[in-house]
Formats: structure tokens, sequence, C-alpha cells
């Protein structure tokens, strides 16, 4: 398992001038007219894991539609700034060309195209240069091995016919071969075996590095039993109501949601900006208890 | 656009004064990147007919064709027909009575002879056929190739080892000349001239196309080739297409098609038959990429004896209309019959296509796959009939339409029909309409692919079924003609 890391930059107060990886601030978003996002704050700083976590309907996955730029995910007002650079008008390629990628809870199929071709295009794409068909098979080939994919995955249409666990296990391949400095994890938990869980897990971390981070949004803890996030945050009602460390997160499979409700609501007093959460926050709310 | 100089060449077939007319490029300016086949060559006939169709017309190709009487008689009695016989009252009628026939050049002979090296071909007209890349292709991948431009075919050639099998693979009008009595046991079998309007409009002044025969037993396993080019503006096209295969043979055969892009309109009709004798397999395939103001106007049929095969694999990219149904009788017991066929219709463009099939006899099989995608107020149509004779037991077909709209200007309808007299059937129909999802789009741009991209990689899925029925170098030049279709479609 892996450990926090813990000798990255963006840990304490004293590095003010770093951008962080991720700043939204603020953040409203409508789906049809009605919203759903009720002023989301969260900084991410590369090298972290940040875990959200919330009960359905609490408005998680509209946070990853909203950050890959869903268009009926609209900002109605608040900021998204991708490495200090506002991303709310741009569209999701130019998003996955900066650098985010979402690994979708239910990614849809797209019969006819095959996983290879459409690894290879999307790879490209995002690399902005054609890898040579050797190189390629050669990464692809050794991360598949990693991720316990056989080969005849690759002549299969996108997602066609897939079972859940076939699913996620490409939208972590995917992840894996585009390489993205804020990958956003969307209840990638949901639908795997113990199994499956394991080996996906595995990929996941491979995702963090120094100069990347992860966002992982779910409705359970046992992910995290593999992924160790420094941050947990508790999502309700369209917003982050509670931050905290790793063990937020069993003290929430522990006692439920409804505890957070009732003792943890934020205190009067904290606006927008006093509740921002990250690392360089952590006296921002009640619920934080140490991030290390 | 183009300079009008057609009325100055009458039909006196005058060799070298109809040619000073400079190389005129117009053509090109009307298309969009988009359609990279609108360029035009100059003029430069052996004989061009006049404008509008007349009895000497008919005579005089018949004549300069060295034809025997009973075909001048077929043709004339065609034209009888033709007149006689009212437009279609289905499809798009609109369109249909647009067409001028009194504008229309029925014949043009471009070149003296037909050559069977390529440097022998005139100098323009091999240039074109370079720039559409059938050289190239030829000696990549193909057993045999002819090349028509206008009214004739200009290059011809089949690989020795096919020929010496007894292969016949030659354009129609030397087939008559050379196999005449193969030829008038055949001819119009399939398709009368009085079928339909646009039957027996070929049936009067068809020249070219493809005549094929396949000795018994023989198997051509790679791919014969025919190339239609229309190069003038208001041309008629009018091949013939026959391809006889032998009990236990099998032909793959392939048609493209391209044209200039003209702001008046040309007019492409042709009429293929197939026969498939008992045990033989036929399949033909079509790329239609018509430029955008040619008329496609089609009879297809085959006829598919005891346990042969017969498979089109139709696809309709260009033209302005298109209507075109290929059709197969299932005569013998245990004939199976497939039609796999797209459509593709954007700005201005009606592709009326689909598929006919007729189970007449017992334990006979089919499958009709059609996909359509419109855009930018683009329409297609599905137009089929399954229909099934009394006592045909055992029968069993399968029809899947599927739909795709990319946009809320475009339109796609389906008329499927059924005549099933028959109880003991199994007779299975699906049809689809669907937009191209948001979320897939969505799915697709998260991973970097602009909008443009995703459409086109949504669309060759889409169409997958189909490609992967192309030999592979058809299905590369296939995806990449659309993904210029989808640049800068979606809004």
């Amino acid at each position: 398992m892996t450990s926090p890391n813990t000798n990255k930059s963006t840990g304490s107060n004293s590095d003010s001038s770093a951008i962080p990886l991720l700043e939204i601030v603020d953040l409203h978003v409508n789906v049809e007219d009605k919203e759903i996002l009720k002023g989301v704050n969260l900084t991410i700083n590369a090298g972290e894991i940040h875990a959200i976590m919330g009960r359905n309907g609490s408005g998680k996955s509209t946070l990853s539609y909203a950050l890959m730029g869903h268009p009926r995910y609209k900002v109605t007002s608040g900021k998204m700034l991708y490495k200090g650079q506002e991303i709310s008008e741009m569209s999701p390629d130019q998003r996955a060309k900066l650098g985010l990628a979402l690994a979708f809870q239910y990614p849809v199929s797209i019969p006819g195209v095959s996983v290879s071709n459409f690894l290879r295009k999307t790879v490209n794409a995002v690399r902005g240069r054609d890898i040579p068909v050797k190189e390629f098979r050669l990464e692809l080939k050794a991360l598949m091995a990693k991720l316990g994919v056989k080969d005849e995955f690759l002549s299969r249409y996108v997602n066609d016919g897939f079972s859940g666990g076939e699913k996620k296990r490409l939208e972590i391949l995917q992840l894996s071969m585009l390489n993205p400095s804020l990958a956003i994890l969307d209840e990638t938990d949901s639908g795997l075996d113990i199994d499956a869980l394991k080996t996906v897990s595995e990929g996941v971390n491979a995702l963090s590095k120094a100069d990347t981070a992860i966002l992982l949004i779910t409705h359970y803890q046992r992910m995290l039993n593999y992924v160790q996030p420094q941050f947990v945050h508790v999502f309700q009602d369209g917003k982050i109501v509670a931050s905290g460390g790793s063990e937020l997160a069993l003290e929430l499979e522990d006692r439920g949601y409804e505890w957070v409700t009732s003792e943890m609501q934020p205190t009067p007093g904290t606006g927008p900006n006093a509740t921002k959460t990250s690392s360089s926050s952590s006296s921002s709310s009640p619920a934080v208890v140490g991030a290390k | 656009m183009s300079a009008e100089l057609a009325p100055a060449l009458n039909n006196k077939g005058l060799p070298e004064s109809a040619k000073p007319e400079l190389n005129k490029s117009a053509g090109l300016e009307g298309i969009g990147n988009d359609y990279k086949y609108g360029f035009s060559d100059k003029e430069d006939y052996i004989f061009k007919s006049g404008r509008g169709l007349t009895r000497e017309i008919v005579e005089k190709i018949s004549a300069m064709k060295n034809e025997p009487e009973w075909m001048l008689k077929f043709r004339l009695r065609a034209l009888d027909i033709f007149n006689k016989k009212p437009m279609p009252t289905w499809g798009n009628c609109g369109l249909l009575n647009d067409i001028d026939f009194e504008n229309i050049f029925y014949y043009i002979k471009p070149s003296q002879k037909q050559e069977t090296d390529w440097d022998e071909v005139p100098e323009g007209i091999k240039n074109t056929f370079d720039r559409l890349g059938i050289p190239e292709a030829e000696r990549k991948f193909l057993a045999g190739v002819t090349a028509q431009y206008e009214s004739e075919v200009v290059y011809h050639s089949i690989r020795e080892d096919l020929e010496k099998q007894g292969v016949l693979f030659l354009d129609m009008d030397s087939g008559l000349r050379l196999h005449e009595d193969i030829v008038r046991e055949h001819f119009a079998t399939v398709i009368p001239a009085a079928d339909n309007k646009f039957s027996a409009l070929n049936s009067a002044v068809w020249s070219g196309g493809s005549f094929i025969w396949v000795p018994p037993g023989v198997k051509i396993e790679i791919p014969l080739q025919a190339y239609f080019r229309i190069n003038a503006e208001n041309m008629g096209q009018f091949e013939r297409t026959l391809i006889i295969a032998e009990p236990g043979s099998f032909v793959h055969y392939i048609e493209g098609c391209t044209a200039p892009t003209y702001s008046t309109d040309s007019l492409h009709s042709a009429v293929v038959e197939l026969i498939a004798k008992p045990g033989a397999h036929i399949r033909y395939t079509t790329i239609q990429n018509w430029s955008k103001n040619v008329y496609n106007l089609v009879t297809k049929r085959a006829v598919a004896h005891e346990d042969a095969k017969v498979e089109w694999v139709d696809g309709n990219l260009g033209s302005k209309l298109t209507m075109k149904y290929p059709a197969i009788y299932l005569l013998g017991e245990r004939a199976h019959g497939e039609v796999l066929s797209i459509a593709f219709a954007g700005e201005d463009q009606h592709q009326d296509a689909g598929a006919k099939i007729i189970h007449a006899a017992k334990n006979t099989t089919s499958m009709i796959i059609s996909k359509s995608i419109c855009k930018n107020g683009g329409r297609t149509s599905y137009r089929g009939l399954i229909k099934v004779y009394p006592k045909a037991t055992g029968v069993k077909s399968s029809v899947k339409c599927d739909a795709l709209l990319l946009d809320d200007k475009s339109r796609s309808d389906t008329y499927p029909t059924m005549e099933i007299d028959e109880k003991d059937v199994n007779i299975e129909h699906e049809a689809t309409v669907s937009k191209v999802g948001e979320e897939q789009l969505f799915y697709l741009m998260s991973r970097g692919l602009n909008q443009d991209e995703a459409t086109a990689m949504i669309v060759n899925g889409f169409f997958e079924p189909f490609t992967k029925e192309l030999p592979l170098e058809y299905a590369v030049e296939l995806n990449r003609l659309i993904q210029l279709e989808m640049e800068g479609s979606v809004g």
C-alpha cells in the first residue's frame, strides 16, 4: 500500500507562491436550471490525493462533470482555476489537453470503434503528437499486464457489452495512457469485486506522482483501503461540509453521514474562503484533524 | 460557373474541332474542401452528341458501336418505353421532376480506342485516373480493372492467370462484340427495359459498363474493379453491367464513381444485372461518391439460383439524389442474399436507398443491414421490400435499418414493405433512428478529441459493420472521406 507522499512542496503555508494545480472557488453549477453545486471550495496541489465522499445525490458526480466540462453542467458563478488558468469556458478536449482526465462512473459505449483504435486516437490527441505504433504498443502492453487486461480487449468495441468491472478497468487503462496531471475518478470502485478493486487501485496509485494529483469521488470507504488520500472531504447538498485526513473516511464508514450533518457543520461565520480546504488551510474546518 | 460551350458541339462528331475550350477549373470553386474529386478536364472528344434524346442519337450510338441488329431493335423499343412511361410518383418527386432530359448529353466518346496500357491512354484522361489513384490500386491489389470515362471504357486489363482460366472481364461493348451468344442469352433477362423509366432509358442509350463471365468452379480471390468517371457538364452516363457466375464460381466486383462539381446537373443511370448460377457466389461492392450535382438513378438486380449467394455491398456518399434499391431474387432452394448498405446525406443531398429481396424458393435466407447518416439538412430514406411467395417454406430473413441524425435540420424516413404469403417463415425487422448522443460526444471529447473528431469517430463506428466488409484500402479511404465530411459539420 502506498503511504501519503510526505515530502511534497505544498504542505506548508510558507510556500504561498506556488500556484495550486486546481483551485475551485465558490463554484455554483446548474443542471437544467436547477442548482446542484452551491458554493464549492477546494484546492488541490500537485502530489496530493483527495477523496470526496458523500451520499448519492449530494452533487459529487456533478463536480466531476463540471470540472471536465460537460455541456449540460453550467457554471453560474465561481471559479475553476487549473494551474492558475480559468477553465470554465473551455471545451472538454481543451481541458483534456491541459491535463485533466475523468474516469467515468458510467462510461458510454462507442459501437464499431475498437479499443485499440480509440486509445491510439485519444492518446495522440492529448499528447499532441503521433506516437509511433511500436512505441505505443509497448507502452500499452505493459500497462495492460499491470491492470490484468487481456489482449482480446483491444479488438472489442469501446465499452460495448462490457461488464461493470471491464468498463472500470478500461477507464483506468485510459487514464494510465493519458497520464493526466489531475485524474478525477468518479465512483471507480462501484461494481468491482475485491480482486478487481485491488488491481484497479494499484493502477490508480500508479497515477499518483510528485507532479500529479488525484481526486477520488466515492460513496464507500473500501477503495480508500488501497488508495490512501491525504485529504477527505464530505459532500452534502452541493458543497463540502467537512474536510479531514484519511481517518475521516473511516469515521464516515463507521458512523455514516448523519453525524457530519449534526456535529460537523461548518461553524457560523465560516465563509467560502474559510471552508476552503487544502493542505495549506488545515485550520479552516472543524473536521480537520490533521492531514498528516 | 463553366462556360456554355456545348451548343457548338452538334452531333456531327467532329474529333478535332470539338476541343478548343480551355481547361476550366471553374468546377472547383463551388466546392468545399470535402470533395476532392471535383476537378474537371478540358473536353477533347472523338464524338459528343447534341443535347437531348432522339431516335437518331440511339441509332447513331448503335451504329458507332457496330452493333448487331437485335441490339438496335432492343434500344429503339426501350426508347419508346422510356418516352411512354411516366416519371415515378414516389421517392423525391420534386427533385426527379427537375431533371431536364432535353439538356443532357447522352453519348460522349472520349477516345478512339480502349487501351490495355495506361501509357497509351490519352494524357489528360490518364492524369485524371492517376489523381483518382486507379493505376496505383490496380498495381497493389486488383485482379483486373476497367476505367470508364464518359460513355466509353478507355482502359481495361485483366490478370493473365485469370484470362487463362477462361474468365471474361471486358467492357460491355466488347462483350457484345466478342461473346454475342452469352450476352444475348442473358442480357436484360434480369432487368427488362420496361422495368422502370430509368431502366428503359439505360436500355436505349447504354454504353460501357462491365461484362464478366466466370467459368464453372473458378474462384477469383482478389477483386475486379471498374471505375466510372463523368467529366463533361450535363453528361448522362448509362453504363450497363452484366455479371454471370457459372456454377460453383466466385467473383468480387468493385465499382467506384466520381465526377466534377458543376453548377448544373448530370445524370448517372446504370443497369446492373447479376446472375449467380447454382452454388455460385457474387459479391458486388459499390462506393458511390458522385459530386453533389449528379442524379444517381440506378437499377441493380440479381438472381440467385440453388445454393447460390449474392451480396450487394453498397456505399452511397455522393450525388444530389440517389434512388437505388439493389434487389436479389432468390430463385433456387437455399439461395442466400445479403444487402449491406450505407448512405450519407449532407446539405442538398437525398439518399433514397434500400433493398429488395424476393424469396421465391424454399429455405432461402436473406439479410439486409442498412445504415444511414444525415447532417446539415441532408435526407436519407430507407425503402425496402421483403417478399415471400406462397410455398416458399423455411424462409428466414432479417432486416435491420439504423439511421443516425447529426442535427435537427436533417431527416430520415423508413419505408419497409413486407409481402409475406407463406406462414412457415421467420422474418425479423428492426429499425432505429438515433441522434449522436451528447454523452458519447462528451466522453470522447473528455479524451482530447475535438467535436469534429469525436463525431467522425462515432460515425465511423456506426458504419463499421459496412466498412469491415471492404478491402482494407477502401475501408481506409472511406474512413478518411467521412473524416473530411465531418470537418466543421457540427456546430
